[in-house]
């Protein structure tokens, strides 16, 4: 199958050779792919991504899965609208 | 290892720093980063570019290196997009006190050739008609003002700076300066001993602690500023909108998402850049305050990233006479990313001993010896 045609990150739309060109290129932590192709920045925050590019660092690096550290997890968990925040804040 | 010069720091003051050296010809230029690329204040700041400063030399700064910002893309031929826009920024004046400050501000911008000017509510509204318009009572607007995407332009300077030579190492922690008879004759980090008579400290929140490796005293900090992204959105504001007595700015990106940050008065200085939900509390009461309808937008993400405080807010760039080879690009209080090209060029200058486009005394450590004597930049969030 066409690597441009398996999606990577549903999110921000990145496919896998996206991935693959930035490996090449030097780019071989999550942190790095993260910051130039948006991956992990969308509404599932790497939900979905996460462990699929964990999995391409692996196996470019020729390393075990366990030894490539995944993203900083960031709040929040899920999407909260600013409006509700402000609303549910009782000071 | 042997280098002519060693740069403590990969973001994006380090990265122009080395293009600039190594464009005028200088070699064996290394980089190192303690952590990944743009892990620090570079890759976490909120993306604006702005000229509207309330001193003469951060609009000097901020004015030149926004020529370079419009030229970025063909001089380092970068292939991809920077995400450079000139949709301005529209700062609110809230207070009567505010309004007259900024009066002022705008005379001076104009006078260094800074093409802002004061609004009223109306003329405000027009360009961002989602304002509440009993949350400010004037503002001021400078549309060559705006935004760049801080991971695309640091990886053009540092793509550029590869191809001229100059070498790079991430996760490489500087741990010691060997200091003898006054000169500097090694860096010892994590990985590798560095045989160099030239230091550059481009470290951002760890600024300080690279100064007293060399038994300099920076009077700088590092403080943890938070902010927050939403869900992407079709777009609905042009440019940044920002409030210094409200405690916000907040753009829409050309992604589509909206980014906001604030500042926490009563952050400690020390090295955090975790994520408050008092911050959350905080900035949606504020964004609710000034544009309800943004409020509808989900968050999806909230960080932190280290300003480097310096006393006046304005940083501290050049050499000095207490350490022959000690070169520092710190304390930029929060404004690193939008002075990088000159950061670059200016260093470069100093380093080659060249005479430098601007006159660097009041830029100089030496500014906080009379503690009292130096003009503070109170355009800061």
């Amino acid at each position: 199958m066409n690597k441009k045609e398996i999606i990577i990150c549903r999110c921000e739309d990145v496919n896998l050779e996206q991935i693959h060109q930035l490996l090449e290129q030097g780019y071989t932590n999550f942190e790095d792919l993260k910051r130039l192709l948006r991956v992990g920045m969308g509404p599932c925050q790497a939900n979905t991504c996460g462990f699929l590019i964990q999995r391409e660092i692996a196996k470019f690096l020729n390393k075990p899965m366990e030894e490539i550290p995944v993203h900083k997890v960031r709040p929040l968990i899920t999407g909260v609208q600013l409006s509700k925040i402000a609303k549910d804040d009782k000071k | 290892m042997k280098t002519d010069i060693l740069i403590i720091g990969a973001g994006i003051s380090g990265v122009s720093i080395a293009y600039n050296l190594a464009k005028k010809g200088l070699k064996n230029i290394h980089v190192i980063d303690r952590g990944y690329f743009t892990n620090g204040a570079t890759g976490r700041c909120g993306a604006g570019v702005r000229q509207q400063w309330a001193t003469e030399m951060n609009c000097i700064l901020a004015k030149r290196s926004m020529e370079f910002f419009s030229i970025a893309k063909d001089v380092l031929e970068y292939p991809h997009d920077l995400e450079f826009k000139q949709e301005g920024y529209l700062i609110l004046a809230t207070t009567k006190e505010e309004h007259e400050q900024f009066k002022k501000n705008v005379t001076l911008q104009n006078s260094l050739g800074i093409p802002s000017r004061q609004l009223n509510k109306a003329e405000a509204l027009k360009i961002v008609p989602h304002l509440n318009p009993n949350a400010f009572l004037s503002a001021t607007f400078c549309q060559t003002d705006g935004h760049l995407n801080p991971f695309k332009m640091t990886e053009a300077y540092f793509l550029a700076a590869k191809k001229l030579g100059v070498t790079f190492s991430f996760f490489e922690e500087a741990t010691s300066i060997v200091v003898e008879h006054h000169k500097i004759t090694k860096v010892i980090t994590n990985k590798n001993t560095y045989e160099t008579s030239k230091v550059v400290n481009a470290a951002g929140g760890y600024s300080r602690e690279v100064g007293l490796m060399a038994g300099i005293d920076i009077p700088v900090y590092a403080e943890n500023h938070e902010i927050l992204a939403t869900e992407p959105i079709e777009k609905i504001q042009g440019p940044m909108v920002m409030s210094f007595s409200k405690n916000i700015y907040c753009q829409q990106v050309p992604h589509g998402a909206f980014l906001m940050g604030r500042s926490n008065p009563e952050a400690a200085h020390n090295h955090s850049v975790e994520s408050s939900w008092q911050f959350l509390d905080h900035m949606s009461r504020t964004l609710m305050d000034i544009m309800p309808k943004i409020g509808d937008l989900r968050v999806v993400r909230q960080w932190g990233g280290s300003y480097n405080m310096s006393p006046d807010r304005q940083p501290i760039l050049g050499d000095t006479d207490l350490l022959e080879g000690f070169y520092m690009a710190c304390g930029f209080s929060g404004h690193g990313f939008m002075f990088a090209p000159m950061t670059g060029l200016l260093l470069s200058e100093v380093i080659l001993k060249e005479k430098t486009t601007i006159d660097m005394e009041s830029l100089s450590l030496n500014r906080f010896k009379n503690n009292d004597t130096f003009h503070v930049e109170k355009s800061v969030v």
